[in-house]
């Protein structure tokens, strides 16, 4: 039952990159990446979408735009990801397998492609139970370890999951999550393992407060050989207040935050800059392990930070990731 | 029933045991199958699995049992229904993000399956369910598949 990634055959530019997206150039040039996560907005206006992706400009190398996280309903991850790709941003489109089957993320795949997308991001999602929407059908027709299979079948095989030929494949750079900080502990590099055979190019992880716990994980999946068959790009991001981090630890599914954490953002004087000095040093920290090439920074309400955040850390050295001003220097340039 | 199915995944190895002995024999009896009519013994054969795994397990009759890759944890039970591993939702304690009162069918599925001498099947990546076979039985496939892929060798050997 064994079905992995032909890699041979994987549509490639002959630089050994399946897309032609800046998120893989900086990652394959080994430069230290950074993605944010883009809340998408209750909204019909493509504006909001534009707004929402400024505050990032020049500080971050992709934008993931969620697909309807924590069951809650936004605009879909498929047309703000289009709608940003039009401004030439770089984006990662989210496809959980909760709302729709195999017949319909393969038709948006193929869609997200041809709209410009460049990295996709497969998920299982959350469960319906947890969002605003309760009473809703959960479909979860895939998990996230056969959607990557499926979309690297596309790419790859240029065939759909039913086995009928594509004519052009999309080409698309292949990411998954994973959580090393719940339960099964034992399992997680594992897991990391079946979905890199699946065809999991790089990884974003849930959120990183517990080091200690990120490194045995990161050991194991050394001692697996598998660090050097993915990027791992560790997720983190600002807590508000220790009220904050309390009620996620309790209320969000899979944040793990350790009282340590917690105590530290107690005994601030203002715990909104006292957690975003404890993500900065987080991101220090990180960059440090074997292994890690970048960081997903998930700033819930908090996304106007994200550039001070970074810019503090230093991660980026001297390099300025693409941003619109960029395009309008060289037009400058030229004119 | 949840503790017997808790109580099931614990004792994976024997639940492997049994079914290693088991399953050559609803492979011998393919002649048997083959003049009863595949889809006649369908019937007695599904209510028998579903009755048997049903009570052990809280088999969901899949059709396409992988309960040998889960721990003797029956992935169906899952309220995302993954057949290859834990969401990143479990709770610190090992319950499910959806029914916090229940263990992860996953956690269970992982400890069963240390316990068992297949248990690295746990490791290898399944295909997405087949919804055309829900509620069909897997025995009887798995007797169909053995028998006719043996018969396929022994003719390619000719």
């Amino acid at each position: 039952m064994t079905i992995g990634v032909d890699h041979d055959k994987r549509v490639s530019d002959g630089l050994g990159h399946s897309s032609s997206g800046r998120l893989e150039r900086v990652l394959r040039a080994g430069q230290f990446a950074v993605t944010a996560e883009l809340a998408p907005p209750d909204s019909a206006n493509p504006e909001e979408v534009y707004a929402r992706a400024r505050v990032f400009d020049g500080y971050v190398d992709a934008m993931n735009a969620t697909d309807g996280s924590g069951a809650n309903c936004h605009m879909s991850s498929v047309a703000m990801c289009a709608l940003l790709s039009r401004r030439g941003y770089e984006t990662v489109m989210q496809v959980s397998c909760r709302d729709r089957n195999r017949i319909a993320i393969q038709g948006d795949v193929l869609g997200g492609a041809a709209l410009g997308i460049n990295n996709i991001l497969c998920l299982t999602g959350d469960g319906v139970q947890v969002g605003d929407h309760p009473q809703a059908k959960p479909v979860f027709d895939l998990d996230s370890m056969s959607l990557l299979e499926t979309v690297a079948g596309l790419r790859d095989k240029q065939v759909f999951a039913s086995g009928r030929a594509l004519s052009d494949p999309p080409r698309v750079f292949l990411g998954a999550a994973e959580n090393p900080f719940v339960p099964p502990h034992g399992f997680r590099p594992h897991r990391l393992a079946k979905k890199i055979a699946a065809g999991a190019q790089f990884i974003q992880t849930q959120y990183c407060f517990d080091l200690s716990r990120f490194r045995a994980f990161m050991d194991q999946s050394r001692d697996l050989g598998l660090l050097d068959k993915c990027f791992i790009l560790p997720g983190v991001g600002p807590l508000a207040s220790a009220r904050t981090a309390e009620w996620m630890r309790r209320h969000v599914p899979g944040v793990h935050i350790p009282d340590a954490i917690i105590r530290r953002l107690e005994g601030a004087r203002d715990q909104r800059v006292e957690g975003r000095n404890i993500c900065i040093e987080l991101i220090q920290q990180l960059r440090e392990i074997e292994g890690v090439s970048g960081v997903h920074v998930m700033a819930h309400r908090q996304e106007a930070y994200v550039a001070d955040i970074i810019e503090k850390s230093g991660v980026l050295g001297d390099r300025a990731p693409w941003s619109p001003s960029c395009n309008k220097a060289l037009e400058k340039q030229h004119a | 029933m949840y503790s017997l199915r808790l109580w099931a995944a614990r004792h994976a190895r024997v639940f492997e045991l049994t079914y290693r002995a088991f399953e050559p024999v609803v492979v011998k009896l393919h002649p048997l199958w083959k003049s009863v009519g595949y889809r006649r013994a369908e019937k007695p054969m599904g209510k028998l699995e579903r009755l048997c795994k049903g009570l052990l397990f809280d088999c969901q009759m899949c059709g396409q049992c992988a309960l040998s890759a889960t721990g003797m944890s029956c992935s169906m039970n899952c309220p995302k229904t993954m057949r290859n591993g834990p969401c990143g939702g479990v709770l610190q304690n090992g319950n499910c993000e959806v029914y916090p009162e229940k263990r992860c069918v996953w956690v269970e599925a992982w400890e069963g399956s240390r316990k068992m001498r297949g248990g690295d099947a746990i490791r290898v990546v399944q295909l997405p369910v087949d919804h055309r076979l829900k509620g069909s039985s897997s025995w009887l496939r798995v007797a169909r598949d053995a028998s006719e892929s043996g018969e396929r060798h022994r003719e390619a050997a000719r």
